[in-house]
């Protein structure tokens, strides 16, 4: 295997240290590149516009022998069935999908979550049917956004990179352990060229030590054997009910637990410019680049606005949002999607929040010109509201 | 997994309980037992909430002392009666979704072939007829179609017995139950003459009230599905609950009904299977 040339380091080593050159590549060509790094024992997919050419160029990379294992499953519900059963049996594994295919999928999220499987997943965001959709959208997130895995929020293809391989690294420590979504913008980023760091030395990263599962790995060497006198279910009583109650916290709160990991790849959970100015852009994916065109704008026109780009969507980065936004008087929250589940959770989140604009929002493949960004700004409210 | 893991430690041996210990003294993991053994040895299944009568319970304690090698088998399990006495089953076992079972079992299989490349670990699925020719029919169908070298067993009651009686694929036409309220429009899945098309190399129907016949096709299968491909164990197990059969009678009608050739008992095997297990000898029977 051409993939044992690759010398194993750490995830430090790997995301801090190793030699990188610029490349020009698209969004899908970038999770190869992150691939190709990642050690994946095992990686399962099934077509689905704009995903596709991601899992076709992760399939070289098996044909190249970098990849242990690669098949087509039979649909999105089954290859995240099928990923999970390798993930339970102690395997690094890796798969894509979107839109639709992420709904025929759903019931396997929470089940990830619940088994503290450390399944790395890339998810091209697209619009959901009906009508027939192929077109960027990121409704997906908003049904996600409770099902205990982290999620991650790529504005490009950089951030997608690198987000990918430091994903692995926190999915598997012991106290987190749980599934980790790495979400970009379907398109606008799988499908344009850009300038991406990516490594160039030959190394990958170490190999999965199905050690550090809170969970006994299934593979009839790690006891115990028998989990339960009794199932959970079906069971008519507190004791059942409580058990179940409190694995679900733990949960949440080993996504909680993501955060200092998430922190020592990303910094903090968001990234801010100008942070005095009155009138703050919250967003994230392709919508902080947007917004960064539109500051730029306003700029010329003497209109000072801060950014606020957040990269992890769960955990939320609750505290540094509402310090940020304190002495904000205007927060606008440009959204790719029509439900505005970035600005539902910005607005649970601060004091005041009729400070909060929710919008612009664009979808059903719509692109989202910094102009209309401009012009909700300087109405300070809705256009056409 | 190797015996030094159930092996207890002699400083804490009086410490565990009775039932650690019967593990390892009367050899729960002992290979190449027999039918015959049951209630002699130790069980990998003794307790389980199950009904009176259930004949799931039963088969499931045929195929358990059936199993080539206990010690490196790993049972994936779905949704509904058997997903209940699953759990208490001394050897890992994996419930994850209603229906997905053949899917995980692929993934987990391929998995410990990653793993354990010079180890024989025997993947066996394990499920009613709800989520093996209904909900889960594509999964099951695409894991043959794709020769996973998988064993899949279904506890055919022809009936959603955990939710309270309601009518499957597998349920006989015309048989009046919940949600077919005029009787089933429409035949019986043939699930054995599918597994046969779809690439099983190792196909039977059989019916609980032979334990015999249950014992030496699960055998059979789990040793056809190491080496030459997808195998297929369909077992006739009604359920005495929603059938309204006498907890004492069902294992009768389990019989009976075979007698009368209301449930076609079958065997197929294919030409490299029937070489394989004529190499293997006496280990098969």
């Amino acid at each position: 295997m051409a993939g044992n040339n690759l010398k194993e380091v750490s995830a430090e080593y790997l995301l801090f240290e190793a030699k990188r050159e610029e490349k020009f590549i698209t969004g899908s060509e970038a999770v190869k590149e992150a691939i190709l790094r990642a050690n994946v024992d095992l990686a399962i997919s099934y077509p689905i516009t704009p995903q596709s050419e991601s899992m076709h160029l992760v399939g070289d990379l098996y044909a190249e022998g970098y990849v242990k294992d690669y098949f087509r499953g039979e649909n999105e519900f089954a290859v995240m069935s099928e990923v999970a059963g390798a993930a339970m049996a102690g395997v690094r594994v890796f798969t894509a999908t979107c839109g639709p295919g992420t709904l025929r999928a759903f019931e396997n999220f929470p089940m990830w979550a619940g088994s503290r499987l450390p399944i790395v997943m890339a998810f091209m965001t697209r619009g959901v049917n009906a009508p027939l959709t192929i077109q960027p959208d990121t409704i997906e997130m908003s049904f996600l956004l409770d099902t205990g895995m982290i999620m991650l929020h790529a504005e490009n293809a950089q951030d997608l990179y690198d987000m990918i391989l430091l994903a692995y690294d926190v999915a598997e420590q012991t106290s987190v352990h749980l599934p980790v979504g790495v979400f970009v913008d379907g398109f606008f980023v799988t499908h344009t060229r850009q300038k991406v760091k990516v490594i160039v030395e030959d190394v990958k990263l170490k190999s999965y030590d199905p050690s550090r599962s809170p969970m006994p790995t299934i593979d009839m060497e790690t006891p115990p054997f028998r989990y339960m006198r009794d199932p959970f279910v079906m069971k008519s009583n507190f004791i059942s009910y409580a058990a179940h109650a409190s694995w679900q916290q733990e949960v949440i709160a080993a996504m909680y637990r993501s955060k200092k990991y998430l922190e020592k790849y990303l910094g903090s959970l968001i990234e801010q410019t100008n942070t005095d100015a009155e009138i703050q852009i919250v967003a994230s994916g392709t919508a902080v680049s947007q917004a960064r065109a539109a500051a730029k704008i306003l700029k010329e026109e003497g209109i000072e606005v801060g950014i606020i780009k957040i990269k992890s969507i769960r955990p939320f980065p609750t505290e540094e949002i509402k310090d940020a936004l304190k002495n904000a008087e205007k927060i606008v929250i440009p959204e790719f999607n029509r439900a505005g589940w970035l600005a539902k959770e910005v607005a649970s989140t601060i004091k005041n929040n009729d400070r909060i604009v929710h919008g612009p929002r664009v979808y059903g493949g719509m692109t989202m010109p910094p102009e209309i960004i401009v012009e909700v700004i300087k109405k300070g409210t809705l256009i056409g509201v | 997994m190797s015996e030094s893991i159930t092996k207890p430690n002699p400083y804490f041996k009086e410490y565990l309980p009775q039932e650690y210990k019967d593990i390892v003294e009367k050899e729960a993991f002992k290979k190449n037992k027999s039918f015959l053994d049951l209630g002699v040895v130790k069980e990998l299944l003794e307790e389980h909430p199950l009904c009176a009568g259930c004949n799931l319970a039963l088969s499931l304690k045929l195929i358990l002392v059936a199993l080539p090698n206990p010690e490196d088998t790993i049972i994936v399990g779905s949704t509904g009666c058997s997903s209940l006495a699953l759990a208490q089953v001394g050897i890992h076992n994996i419930h994850s979704l209603f229906g997905n079972q053949n899917a995980v079992a692929t993934g987990l299989k391929r998995a410990l072939s990653i793993r354990f490349p010079d180890k024989v670990k025997d993947v066996v699925v394990m499920a009613g007829d709800g989520a093996t020719a209904d909900i889960g029919l594509d999964m099951t169908l695409h894991s043959w179609f794709r020769k996973e070298k998988i064993t899949t067993i279904m506890f055919d009651n022809e009936i959603y017995a955990n939710t309270g009686g309601q009518e499957s694929g597998m349920t006989p036409c015309g048989r009046v139950v919940n949600m077919a309220p005029k009787g089933k429009k429409f035949s019986k899945i043939n699930m054995p003459e599918i597994a046969k098309t779809s690439g099983c190399d190792y196909v039977a129907a059989v019916s609980v009230a032979k334990p015999k016949s249950v014992f030496s096709s699960v055998r059979k299968a789990i040793l056809v599905a190491r080496e030459i491909g997808p195998t297929y164990v369909q077992i006739f197990t009604p359920c005495p609950t929603n059938l309204k059969i006498k907890s004492s009678e069902a294992i009768i009608v389990a019989e009976e009904k075979v007698k009368q050739g209301e449930y076609p008992i079958s065997e197929y095997i294919s030409p490299q299977a029937e070489e394989y297990l004529k190499n293997l000898g006496e280990l098969s029977q």
